[in-house]
């Protein structure tokens, strides 16, 4: 077996924090930021004409405007999230709707097996529906007690932590449920299909 | 067979300095693979106790150049990887890279698009990889870099940006210095703002693509200025980075 690569003279500045060291991925960096990284330009919603969908197969389609959205129950939560970038931020606050919620107004067939997030400015990324039930995801609209900034997604975005970053859509719209998995926007791009970042699941 | 994306370990063959706080590396690979202009690499670091970290770079070079690429990298005050690509290596050394990677913000000269490149700081650098990529390949179509630096010698490229543009094959070179500018300075002063996109978005056709890379205020600011012109933001491509997105 060849000796293990050592870049001579590291020795690494950012060790600090070992207590968190086993929350970081690896590869990852922790960072106290919130960059933002997008394909384009940050669309500004209309909140009269904002939706959120679900649709494909399920029972019957349901669409909630952005009134009725706020209505349905909320939660907070505190997560990690990890970007593909390499940065993770730790503990990060949102307020939003978990995505089991959701589906209480809405029946899955049961042939539904995979999940395409889509944008309201077209982007889309897919995962398994297992990856987004009991509790794993939500769509948020709240970060760090504040509305979702347009940069981060705002008015409202899905969050799913367990996956590297991009799988939790910006400027959310709907999730559609399929029974053959289809790449999304940046899976057709070289990256992940999954996206587990303990599993380094970076790139195709 | 190899699988593009495996690590691998490559030999630093030449640092150059382009500005105070900006170097170019040329990495030599052992299994090189031709990139697409405006794709990066990974570079990872390790200690001897095994202890690693990883940053992404923008690849400068033109994917013609075979068997080596070029990174110019920007010196982050508290960076890890950075500082130690700017302190600790020297030619000669080796260095694990993986790539290249990205599919999204890459132009091919056969598309002939017309151009609008609009870069902020070390943000020029795939978009240089684009300019490259285009005289390599012969290509002629309209493309025009807006290019804003802080001061005349935080301007990576400079020379050969300016030797580019003296052949007149289509490229266009606008110079923006936001904080000082040198005694007779011709070019823009100030941000990025409304007029000076459409001073340099006009002569273009209504068929551009349009790549914006550097600080996120900056890309945030020219994107939504550049929709706010009349161009539609499925033809414009962005690329941010943060105060440690490039560290």
């Amino acid at each position: 077996m060849p000796e293990p690569f050592v870049s001579r003279g590291f020795t690494g500045k950012r060790r600090g924090g070992a207590e968190k060291a086993n929350r970081i991925p690896p590869g990852q960096y922790l960072t106290e930021d919130f960059p933002v990284l997008s394909a384009g330009p940050t669309p500004r919603l209309d909140l009269k004409h904002w939706t959120f969908t679900i649709e494909g197969l399920v029972k019957e389609k349901v669409s909630w405007t952005w009134e009725e959205f706020l209505k349905l129950p909320s939660q907070s939560f505190v997560v990690d999230i990890s970007c593909v970038t390499k940065w993770t931020h730790l503990d990060m606050k949102w307020q939003g709707v978990s995505v089991d919620t959701l589906l209480e107004h809405a029946e899955l067939d049961r042939k539904a097996a995979f999940v395409i997030a889509f944008s309201h400015e077209g982007y889309t990324t897919n995962m398994p529906v297992a990856d987004i039930l009991n509790g794993q995801a939500f769509v948020a609209y709240s970060y760090d007690d504040k509305p979702l900034e347009p940069e981060h997604g705002g008015p409202a975005r899905l969050v799913v932590p367990h996956l590297y970053f991009w799988k939790s859509a910006k400027w959310a719209a709907g999730l559609r449920f399929v029974e053959k998995d289809q790449r999304g926007f940046w899976e057709s791009a070289g990256y992940n299909n999954h996206g587990d970042p303990w599993k380094e699941e970076r790139y195709s | 067979m190899r699988q593009p994306l495996d690590w691998q370990i490559a030999s630093v063959k030449d640092i150059r300095p382009e500005t105070a706080s900006v170097k170019t590396f040329t990495l030599a690979l052992p299994n090189w693979t031709a990139h697409r202009a405006g794709q990066h690499y990974d570079i990872r670091l390790t200690a001897e106790d095994g202890y690693q970290a990883q940053r992404s770079y923008s690849i400068a070079s033109e994917p013609e150049r075979r068997g080596e690429i070029d990174l110019t990298i920007e010196r982050i005050e508290d960076g890890e990887v950075s500082t130690y690509m700017h302190e600790v290596l020297v030619e000669g050394d080796q260095i694990e890279v993986r790539g290249p990677i990205g599919g999204y913000f890459v132009w091919d000269a056969s598309s002939r698009d017309q151009l609008l490149l609009i870069a902020g700081g070390s943000g020029v650098v795939p978009l240089m990889s684009m300019i490259r990529h285009r005289a390599s390949a012969g290509a002629s179509n309209a493309t025009h870099l807006l290019y804003s630096s802080r001061t005349f010698d935080d301007v990576i490229y400079y020379q050969e940006l300016e030797k580019l543009k003296s052949k007149g094959k289509g490229l266009e070179v606008f110079h923006t210095l936001t904080r000082s500018q040198p005694a007779g300075w011709s070019g823009f002063d100030r941000r990025i703002d409304e007029a000076m996109l459409k001073e340099v978005v006009k002569p273009l056709g209504k068929s551009l693509q349009a790549f914006i890379c550097g600080p996120t205020l900056l890309v945030e600011s020219a994107a939504n200025t550049l929709v706010k012109i009349g161009i539609k933001p499925n033809q414009i491509r962005t690329e941010r980075f943060g105060p440690t997105g490039t560290a």
